[in-house]
């Protein structure tokens, strides 16, 4: 009773109304209780219940009578709903339905049943509703305005703040991919270029057009200042790669390095001996070499002299197949 | 019993159809739903106190829950919906309690 007793200043007024109606209903009883001391409220009450729910008078009644002390808290509580009903309704609104109550009863009962029935419907759908809402969008969905405004904010900047990362990263994403396609261009480069540096080495295989010298020894050997010559003037005419294979030995490609010498019976070239018939397998422009071989007093002719033939075929497809072994420079350094 | 089986079917309703709230009736629904929460505790207890009227159920129930809308559109219009939702709920949900400890004190005697 302690918590509904917060209400209590309504219930003080409305017993009066309760006595009031009770007062139409039965003048006679009602009158004796307002006599009566505080005690005898509970008879009072049992006044309001029979003019206000006639049928219900009898079971009422009696446990009044039996337990007054236990009633009267109830009936403090019951005096304030009843008061409630009919604060806005004068208590003859209840004569006619007195009176038709035999009769209308059931009906009555059942449209408002059909009422309470169609409330409590709605409770129900509208708790779901909420509860499902609740659910969805628990945080934004009670927010005030000012609230919402303020994450609005806070979203906003931290939309801008993730489109300039974006910005930032697609930036140096394209920085990567501009790298990425120049060291692909430095590659295929430094590819192409290790390539050239290693036929010009002697360290990778060749073919292309050019001359098959073969030099055929008369009745002198031939020297190796002579083939040292042919080489010279083979570079001079632009020979690119070129290897020299003899009897005894396998073919010796021909770098900066390459020395000839005399042996006995033959050439010692890059430390393998060679005896001819000797074969100069030249790449580089067959003409201007050729040309080049073939000037008066050159090659061609010295060995002529010396009782000699040279054999000069042009080719389309001359293969320079021979390796050379690099030797790591000892002292040489690159300076970069 | 009705009432009972109303409320079941209600809930049912809601969750088969799953419809949204209105955005205009979204600050008042929930408060409606504790009014008219107040008023079903209101109307068990008198049911058990053995006082029950329909009218007078269904007249609190409906007033219960217009009023409450009222008293929030009303905060809103003044700029004190926040605060004064909070004070309408505070308020049923005390006269809840108080429904509740007199059922209780009918059912358990306690």
């Amino acid at each position: 009773m302690t918590m509904a007793g917060t209400d209590d200043e309504r219930p003080g007024q409305d017993k009066g109304t309760a006595g009031e109606t009770a007062a139409e209903g039965m003048a006679a009883e009602g009158e004796a209780a307002s006599d009566q001391a505080a005690a005898d409220r509970t008879i009072e009450i049992s006044v309001a219940q029979v003019s206000a729910a006639g049928d219900r008078t009898v079971p009422i009644r009696v446990p009044v009578d039996d337990r007054t002390v236990e009633l009267r808290a109830a009936a403090v509580g019951a005096e304030r709903e009843r008061a409630d009903a009919y604060d806005e309704e004068p208590g003859g609104e209840y004569e006619p339905d007195t009176a038709t109550r035999p009769a209308g009863k059931a009906p009555r009962l059942s449209a408002a049943a059909a009422m309470i029935g169609l409330l409590l419907g709605l409770l129900g759908f509208a708790l779901v509703v909420q509860l499902r809402s609740n659910a969805t969008d628990p945080e934004l969905a009670t927010a005030r305005p000012e609230d919402l405004v303020r994450i609005l904010s806070d979203l906003d900047g931290r939309q801008d703040r993730l489109r300039q990362e974006i910005a930032s990263l697609e930036a140096s994403q394209r920085k990567l991919a501009s790298g990425v396609q120049g060291q692909a261009a430095a590659l295929e480069e430094a590819r192409r270029r290790a390539d050239e540096l290693g036929i010009l080495a002697g360290t990778l295989p060749a073919q292309g057009s050019g001359l098959q010298v073969k030099f055929v020894a008369g009745s002198e050997a031939i020297a190796a200042s002579t083939v040292l010559d042919a080489v010279e003037e083979l570079r001079g005419a632009g020979a690119e790669a070129m290897q020299i294979a003899g009897e005894g030995g396998s073919p010796v490609r021909i770098v900066a390095s390459t020395y000839f010498a005399d042996s006995k019976g033959g050439l010692v070239v890059d430390g393998v001996r060679l005896t001819g018939p000797y074969t100069l397998s030249v790449i580089g422009d067959p003409q201007t070499m050729h040309t080049a071989l073939n000037i008066p007093g050159g090659v061609v002719d010295m060995v002529h002299q010396r009782g000699g033939n040279v054999i000069v075929q042009e080719s389309d497809t001359v293969g320079v197949t021979a390796l050379h072994e690099v030797v790591a420079p000892k002292f040489a350094r690159p300076v970069s | 019993m009705i009432a009972v089986l109303a409320l079941l079917v209600g809930v049912v309703l809601g969750v088969v159809l799953e419809p949204t709230v209105p955005v205009g009736l979204q600050p008042y629904l929930p408060i409606a739903v504790v009014a008219a929460l107040d008023a079903v505790f209101g109307g068990i207890r008198a049911k058990l106190d053995g006082i029950f009227d329909d009218k007078q159920f269904v007249v609190s129930f409906v007033s219960n829950v217009l009023v409450a809308g009222l008293i929030v559109y009303l905060g809103d219009q003044l700029g004190v919906g926040g605060q004064l939702s909070t004070g309408v709920v505070v308020v049923l949900g005390v006269r809840i309690f108080g429904n509740v400890a007199a059922i209780r004190r009918h059912l358990f005697r306690a």
